[in-house]
């Protein structure tokens, strides 16, 4: 066993793996060259950026309202409304729904909601077969694994371990490698989960106030098959799901599908107003919503309420150099990347993450790009200045920088300690490099450090100052 | 010139320069002359508390920061050879003592008139080098917090381009961070060994004699990854090739 914690531990792993890494480059290399020309070719993005933060903003400030507002609208069209204040009341209600309904067989369209408050083990548990029925999903779950990306699930498996996932998963397996027959092949297979699911469960990208609809948007369809033909659709969704109307629903769309996949619309995208009504042709008899809390009211009043307009795009993690190195599965949360290292404390709890908002770089590419204009790295240093306070950090770190500190704070003692430091770590050098030092293995573990000036510029330039006079 | 009077400029070296590489801190003042500044270089700055900022130590992090303000308010200017060092005190200093009734407005007012070395000479000062001539390739890494915080880009190019014979290549995923990130280099340091590994190979690739950067620490960074590798990359930082310097020792080279 290592003495490494989980965090570095995972990235250590995921470092040693050369195909992870190829996977990675591949999906979001792809998605920021697209998510580029996608905003390059939308002269107003700037302006549709403001109005998405503006219109998340709104909706957080006026939750009460809206939420009221939902739950009316959902309730006149026919669905019924659930409220779960944590991940273990969503899990409890959802089987509730499932074990009344005597559901055999559930349906799933990619929700990260539902991963985040544990729908599958939940399920698992309660005996009833879950189906993931997203491309990438359905990969994940034969591979027994979670999602790595939000909108990639499966970014981190290639085309060739997909191939062996389908030939041991498929019966009969796909008759070739080739994408379309691999595609066909899990077609195959899921159709006829689709037909004889008694449930679908899905998420939701919007809750519109006003209509009391649910706006789901996918690329392959998924979605519709799995809550039209089943008898009863769950909606799980968070609550700053939430937007007033239809239009802005469509006007945070553009954002969420050029920052993601740098396309402009989405193959699919689909309102959910209620179950069937007499008379209509198909649509489950019941439809219930979930709608989830667990930590986001809390949100609402600390420091980290800005990351309530999150809209799930992925585009900070296609744009982070630690994600980009490390893949998903290392932030061990259900959320990856700069959004999951702000999300994953308040959801896990700081002191089981703190790594997180510390391996990060702070170079603030993550908040260039987020279509919401969130604040990514102000957000971390708020976990880190938490994690300060309350102790979190290790001692050797707390040492470091308060003796670094001290020093920092009497100038004159600082010039010694330099005068002194200087020549002492020049000790280490060779030419003009130090490939060894202690208490700085981490450097010079990977990199040679360039070997300090005999005289620091202070010493030189109060010389040069004397010699002028 | 006019008989205006000279702005003042209070120098701060950053800590890095200061004890690794004196040349980068002799260059600024050199060119804050040249444009025709009074520099003063005040003896009680040390660190600006970037470590302790991003640590999550703000009570370190705001003993440095009045430290500095006291050191530094008198002068019409601040200036810092550093993108990042000078983002914490545009930024992080008004962040920092916004609640602090004694402090706020002296760290705005300061924030106000500090401003990274390359966009102070081209922005403000409107300084362009004559006379520089150095025959060599060379390519440029925009280090981050002066790109984003501060949008430190054409400065730099534009001060280069009066270096005659300087042949500037451009570098693919300019802007993507070193992997530096201050302690995070050494807290997460096989993550930032794999972004900057990263780098290097893509500065390897451009085939450039010299690496330009304008920030001690990810230069650092960058040339001990270089010369780990055995790249025979040479590193310095921009103020030294506009003062006319890279004739000099470069970044790990020994004078003689
Ligand atoms: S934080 Fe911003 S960039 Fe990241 S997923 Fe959320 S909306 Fe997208």
């Amino acid at each position: 066993m290592s003495a490494l914690p989980d965090f570095k531990n995972r990235a250590r792993a995921a470092l040693a793996d050369p195909v992870l890494k190829v996977a990675i480059d591949r999906t979001t290399g792809n998605a920021e060259r697209k998510r580029a020309a996608a905003v390059a070719a939308f002269p107003e993005f700037e302006a549709a950026r403001a109005r998405g933060k503006a219109i998340k903003d709104h909706v957080t400030a006026h939750i009460d309202h809206y939420l009221e507002q939902f739950e009316r609208n959902a309730t006149a069209r026919g669905a019924q409304v659930h409220w779960a204040a944590d991940d273990a009341e969503a899990r409890a209600i959802v089987t509730r729904i499932c074990l009344a309904a005597d559901a055999k067989l559930v349906t799933r369209a990619k929700s990260m909601l539902g991963e985040e408050i544990g729908l599958p083990h939940a399920l698992a548990d309660a005996g009833i077969e879950r189906v993931e029925t997203d491309l990438a999903e359905h990969i994940i779950q034969l591979a027994g694994e979670a999602p790595s990306h939000i909108i990639w699930p499966a970014m981190h498996r290639t085309r060739e371990q997909v191939a062996e996932l389908f030939k041991a998963g498929h019966q009969p397996p796909p008759a070739a490698e080739d994408p379309a027959t691999m595609v066909q092949s899990a077609r195959r297979v899921l159709r006829q989960k689709f037909l004889s699911a008694d449930i679908g469960i899905s998420g939701a990208n919007f809750l519109v106030a006003d209509t009391g609809a649910t706006c789901t948007v996918t690329n392959e369809g998924n979605a519709e098959l799995t809550t039209t033909p089943p008898r009863i659709h769950i909606v799980t969704a968070g609550i700053e799901k939430l937007v007033p109307s239809t239009a802005h629903a469509f006007a945070l769309l553009r954002l969420l599908v050029r920052s993601a996949t740098g396309g402009e619309m989405t193959q699919y995208t689909t309102f959910h107003a209620g179950p069937r009504r007499p008379g209509d042709a198909d649509g489950p008899e019941e439809m219930h919503i979930v709608l989830v809390d667990n930590g986001r009211s809390r949100m609402l009043a600390n420091e980290f309420r800005e990351m309530l307009r999150c809209i799930r795009c992925g585009a900070c993690m296609n744009h982070c150099v630690v994600y980009r190195q490390i893949g998903g599965h290392a932030y061990g949360g259900t959320y990856p990347g700069p959004m999951g290292s702000v999300l994953t404390p308040v959801l896990d709890g700081l002191a089981a993450s703190r790594d997180l908002p510390n391996a990060c770089t702070m170079n603030g590419r993550c908040a260039e790009v987020c279509p919401v204009g969130i604040p990514l790295p102000t957000l971390l240093r708020a976990w880190r200045r938490r994690s300060w306070r309350e102790g979190l950090e290790p001692g050797s770190l707390r040492a470091g920088i308060g003796i670094w500190a001290q020093l920092a704070r009497r100038p004159r003692l600082y010039r010694l300690a330099t005068r002194i430091g200087l020549p002492l770590m020049r000790l280490f050098g060779k030419g003009g490099w130090i490939a060894r030092l202690p208490l700085a293995g981490g450097w010079t573990a990977h990199r040679d450090l360039p070997r300090p000036a005999a005289r620091s510029f202070m010493d030189q330039y109060r010389a040069r100052q004397k010699g002028r006079k | 010139m006019t008989g205006e009077p000279k702005p003042t400029v209070g120098l701060f070296v950053t800590c890095l320069v200061d004890a690794i590489r004196p040349q980068i801190g002799f260059a600024t003042l050199q060119l804050l002359e040249e444009a025709g500044c009074v520099v003063e270089v005040p003896q009680a700055q040390t660190c600006c508390g970037q470590p302790a900022l991003n640590s999550g130590d703000d009570r370190d992090a705001a003993h440095l920061a009045r430290q500095t303000i006291a050191a530094f308010e008198g002068y019409d200017y601040v200036v810092l050879p550093s993108g990042s060092c000078a983002a914490t005190m545009v930024h992080g200093y008004p962040d920092l003592l916004a609640g602090d009734p004694d402090w706020a407005a002296r760290a705005r007012a300061m924030a106000a008139k500090t401003h990274e070395i390359t966009s102070f000479l081209a922005d403000v000062m409107g300084y362009a080098p004559a006379g520089r001539r150095l025959n060599a390739s060379a390519t440029y890494h925009d280090s981050c917090s002066g790109l984003r915080e501060l949008g430190i880009a054409a400065q730099p190019r534009a001060l280069l381009s009066h270096v005659e014979g300087l042949e500037m290549r451009g570098l693919p995923g300019n802007d993507v961070c070193c992997g530096f990130g201050g302690t995070f280099c050494v807290k997460y340091s096989d993550i930032s060994n794999a972004i900057v590994t990263e780098k290097a190979e893509a500065i390897e690739e451009t085939g450039a004699e010299i690496l330009l950067a304008g920030d001690l620490g990810c230069l650092m960074n960058m040339a001990g990854k270089l010369n780990r590798r055995g790249a025979k990359t040479r590193c310095f930082h921009t103020v030294e090739v506009l003062a006319g310097q890279a004739d000099g020792p470069a970044i790990g080279e020994e004078a003689l």
